[in-house]
């Protein structure tokens, strides 16, 4: 085991430990920390480096093993909970982070963590300016991983078969043709649920966004507790036998019902109604390896990972130069302009949204 | 009430360490982290760099209407799931263990199937039965009452059946035989007779059971929406969403209150019940199965509850397992159990994890059983200090709180305390050893349960007897009580390995994923998009529940009398 090797990493640590406790809780510029990011010498890493993720993260076979040959460095893996749930996790253990190195905090979430403290700014050196772009206001010194749009989606082969127009916007579902049938994941317990709602905000202001979800209640709603049983007990393209043709899911869904021969899918994502979520990499403050802490995210943002992105994590790669799976291109086209809310808000609202959404919808 | 002779300065010894190793191993991974999350709820910086205690979330809280809600819901789905488990689980208790009939061990392994399926798979199970288009969407149950309530009696239903069955095939068959003789009725001589001797089994069950329905909350979240929330899924959602440590630490409060009251009632019921019973240590107490009323109306009543809660759903479950991808039947879904899944979307195919998932298992059964072997044994003797007597009483109940709180909140509070337990250099956070040393936990309490009403039934002069015949305390505990209590032991492993098997919610945020276990790769395969995935969740399942009722059938084949031909 390497609880061993873990133990004694801790016991070295603790004697460097000081002065590197004072240089964190000083208060360095974040520019500081940046400009030391050239990459690390790799001669002298050495120890473990613990990697916090959610439970969806995921590498193909042997890439981390190739990192570690490379580096000498010896990654431990744990995954802990949902999205907030892991964000959550590293809010209440600031004081003794769980690792060195987090994967997984979204634009959704990630405020709540960079105020509370759960950071060492870091961001790799060369990263393709695409990447750069996706740093969220207040969300410097994280580094984008991946991102994937929040989408309602539809299933065509319904709407073909029953002679009808598919919706293709929020305003659309209001119309009487489309009552009882669109199904969404509730955003006090789904994370896509709650990237709809800041959609929502987003699309209709402050103060429309609570008389939309109203009058789309008004308009036989249905609101399940996460995505996959809205997916498959509800969603009539799921091919499970459920009775709504328009569901909460995700702009990648499609590609994931494409016909046997392969040249078409039947269902569609709505581009207009999509909030782009981006995960973002991270080292955490008080990591007793910042060398091997900022190699492990040099990595991530390497062009070895991104490729590999779609294949494992069902997201689009931060780094826009890579090149993306074939039927994804065709059947999975990411929003050309997804609508947006600044993390700052998020993090300021989120709880009064969860609220007044409840309110609204539930009841 | 029989006495336990006066012990000697050894025994004292003995006794000190039967009841301090499990109490150690509770502060270590229940008290102490639960306290340490709770605290956090209650204490605030008083401005000038410290913290002060702030009460007043208990005000908040408590004066809102939905707060009240909640806790009477709670109380609602609890109760009736509960009463429903006990009044069609004692039936089931008398056939599948007072009865003889050819099927009966692959009957007993089948109803503890649901007991350790996940939660998502059953919840989205049960609403694809229930919804608009299901096949029994046309009662209209979605979000209701009633589906929350079927689905936690398909949980819990076999917790009555095997801890009131592992007392009745140990009760002697002659003090009911004796009524009858007399002249009652076969009802009268159940209800005067043998109801009462099985009145603390039922008591154990029934509190193992209220806990259990009280504090569930993935399948109440699934079936009943924001509408049917619990005190847990408050606890839930204000921990894992909002952060929101002040009304969660109010909220277990408030549940650990309710829970507390649920076991002092149960001791108090059991208490006044209790009574040394005339066990037997042969198979004799089961008869072959007869055409009477007497076994014809459990049996009919039995038989509706297993096909129409247990093999319905079931039955979909594994029906559906056999459709391919594209559609058409075949096993294609149990095939691609030995890869990541599709388009790799695990870290370990599902055999590994099930590999995993059986050391867990085997390592949480092994310490549930040691620890919860103690407690039994402590809590089974009567001494004669009115004060230790209490101190007894105190420790059974003490065991029991694992279960009456919520997964989040002792799953959180890991995180606030063993990054350095009691002072070892050690961070257990992120070891793997946390996930069975957690299952554990829990499984304990079902380990206590389960042995301590047959324990309890010895009679002390048998006991008392070998002692006066010269026995060491050790050599009467060889003699006298393990041998009768060897049966209800290897239930008692079972559950425990039956436990850790579907465990998710405190080893969804323990487990590695390079250990990740059977119900946590069924969750990740549930929530990915593509029709490969959502058949191999199905697939998995199946292997679980399979697996699940092998092991409980081995374990009841193990208990103690090896020679026994009966199967």
């Amino acid at each position: 085991m390497t609880i061993r090797t873990r133990r004694a990493v801790a016991t070295a640590a603790v004697v460097g430990l000081l002065p590197l406790l004072a240089a964190c809780s000083g208060d360095d510029a974040p520019g500081e920390a940046t400009s030391s990011g050239s990459p690390t010498g790799e001669a002298q890493l050495a120890g473990t480096v613990t990697l916090v993720t959610h439970d969806s993260f995921a590498l193909s076979d042997g890439l981390l093993e190739s990192f570690e040959q490379e580096t000498g460095l010896t990654v431990e893996h744990v995954a802990a909970g949902d999205a907030g749930t892991l964000v959550n996790q590293l809010v209440l253990t600031a004081d003794s982070p769980l690792g060195d190195v987090v994967f997984g905090v979204d634009n959704t979430f990630a405020s709540r963590a960079v105020e509370a403290g759960v950071f060492e700014p870091y961001t790799p050196a060369d990263i393709d300016p695409s990447v750069t772009a996706l740093v969220g206001d207040g969300l410097e010194g994280l580094t984008p991983i991946d991102e994937g749009d929040v989408c309602l989606n539809v299933d065509t082969a319904w709407f073909e078969a029953e002679g009808v127009e598919p919706p293709a916007t929020f305003e659309d579902l209001l119309d009487p043709a489309y009552r009882d049938l669109t199904v969404v994941a509730n955003p006090a317990t789904s994370s896509p649920g709650f990237a709809m709602l800041l959609a929502t905000v987003a699309e209709f202001g402050e103060d429309g966004w609570v008389p939309y979800w109203e009058d789309l209640a008004a308009n036989g709603l249905k609101v399940t507790e996460g995505w996959s049983d809205a997916y498959y007990v509800d969603f009539s393209g799921a091919g499970e036998g459920g009775a709504r043709p328009i569901v909460l899911s995700y702009a990648t869904s499609p590609a994931f019902t494409v016909t046997e021969e392969g040249d078409a899918t039947t269902t569609a994502a709505l581009l207009d109604t999509c909030f782009r979520q981006v995960e973002y990499a991270g080292v955490l403050a008080g990591t007793d390896n910042p060398d091997g802490a900022k190699a492990l995210v040099d990595f991530l943002a390497s062009a070895e990972v991104q490729s590999d992105v779609p294949a494992n994590m069902y997201m689009y790669p931060a780094d826009a130069t890579v090149e993306l799976p074939a039927e994804w291109e065709q059947f999975a086209p990411q929003s050309a302009e997804p609508l947006e809310i600044a993390p700052a808000d998020v993090a300021a609202h989120r709880d009064e949204w969860i609220q007044q959404w409840t309110t609204a919808v539930i009841g | 009430m029989g006495r336990t002779p006066r012990p000697g300065t050894g025994a004292w010894l003995g006794w000190g360490l039967a009841a301090g190793v499990p109490l150690l191993f509770l502060g270590v991974f229940f008290a102490w982290p639960v306290l340490t999350l709770v605290g956090q709820g209650f204490l605030v910086d008083d401005g000038a760099g410290g913290r002060e205690v702030d009460l007043s979330g208990f005000v908040e809280v408590l004066s809102q209407e939905r707060t009240w809600r909640v806790v009477g819901q709670t109380l609602a789905q609890a109760s009736a799931g509960t009463a429903l488990s006990v009044l069609l689980g004692v039936p089931g208790a008398y056939v599948l263990y007072r009865c003889r009939f050819p099927g009966r061990a692959l009957a007993r392994g089948l109803v503890t199937v649901p007991f350790v399926l996940p939660t998502v798979v059953v919840g989205v199970a049960f609403r694809s039965v229930l919804a608009p288009d299901g096949p029994l969407g046309f009662l209209g149950l979605e979000e209701s009452f009633v589906a929350i309530v079927a689905a936690l009696v398909f949980f819990n239903y076999s917790v009555v059946v095997r801890t009131v069955g592992g007392l009745w095939e140990r009760l002697d068959p002659r003090a009911e035989e004796a009524a009858r003789a007399l002249g009652a009725t076969p009802w009268r001589a159940f209800r005067t007779v043998t109801l009462p001797a099985l009145g603390p089994a039922i008591a154990s069950a029934a509190a193992v059971v209220f806990l259990f329905c009280a504090t569930a909350f993935g399948v109440v979240l699934v079936l009943g929406g924001m509408r049917y929330g619990t005190i847990e899924t408050e606890i839930w959602i204000r921990t894992t969403q909002f952060l929101d440590l002040r009304s969660a630490a109010v909220l277990s409060v408030l549940q650990l209150v309710v829970v507390t009251a649920v076991l002092v009632v149960s001791s108090r019921l059991r208490a006044r019940r209790e009574a040394a019973l005339h066990l037997t240590s042969d198979r004799s107490a089961a008869h072959r199965w007869r055409a009477t009323a007497a076994d014809v109306v459990p049996t009919v009543v039995t038989g509706v509850v297993v096909a129409g809660l247990l093999v319905l759903p079931l039955a979909g479950l594994v029906a559906r397992s056999f459709r391919a991808p594209d559609g058409s039947w075949g096993i294609d879904n149990y095939v691609a159990l030995g890869t990541t899944g599709g388009r790799n979307a695990l870290s370990v195919t599902v055999w590994e994890a099930l590999g995993n998932s059986l050391r867990t298992a085997l390592l949480a059964a092994a310490i549930a059983v040691l620890v919860g072997g103690l407690v039994a044994l402590v809590v089974s003797r009567r001494p004669r200090s009115p004060g230790l007597r209490r101190a007894v009483g105190g420790l059974d109940a003490v065991f029991m709180l694992p279960l009456g709180v919520s997964a989040v909140t002792v799953g959180f509070g890991f995180l606030l305390t063993l990054d350095e337990p009691l002072g070892f250099d050690v961070d257990l956070r992120t070891s793997g050893l946390l996930v069975p040393i957690a299952q554990a936990v829990v499984a304990i309490p079902l380990v206590v349960r389960t042995v301590l009403p047959v324990l309890r039934a010895i009679d002390p002069r048998l006991r008392e007897a070998a002692a006066t015949l010269g026995g060491s305390p050790g050599r009467v505990l060889r003699t006298v009580d393990v041998p009768l209590a060897a049966r209800s032991l290897g239930l008692a492993v079972g559950f425990a390995f039956a436990v850790s098997l579907g465990e998710f919610g405190a080893t969804s945020f323990l487990a590695r994923p390079d250990t990740a276990t059977l119900p946590v790769v069924i969750y990740r395969l549930i929530g990915l998009p593509g029709a490969e995935n959502y058949g191999m969740a199905l697939a998995a399942s199946v292997v679980l529940a399979v697996l699940t009722a092998s092991v409980m059938m081995v374990a009841e084949r193990l208990r103690g009398d090896a020679g026994g031909g009966e199967f």
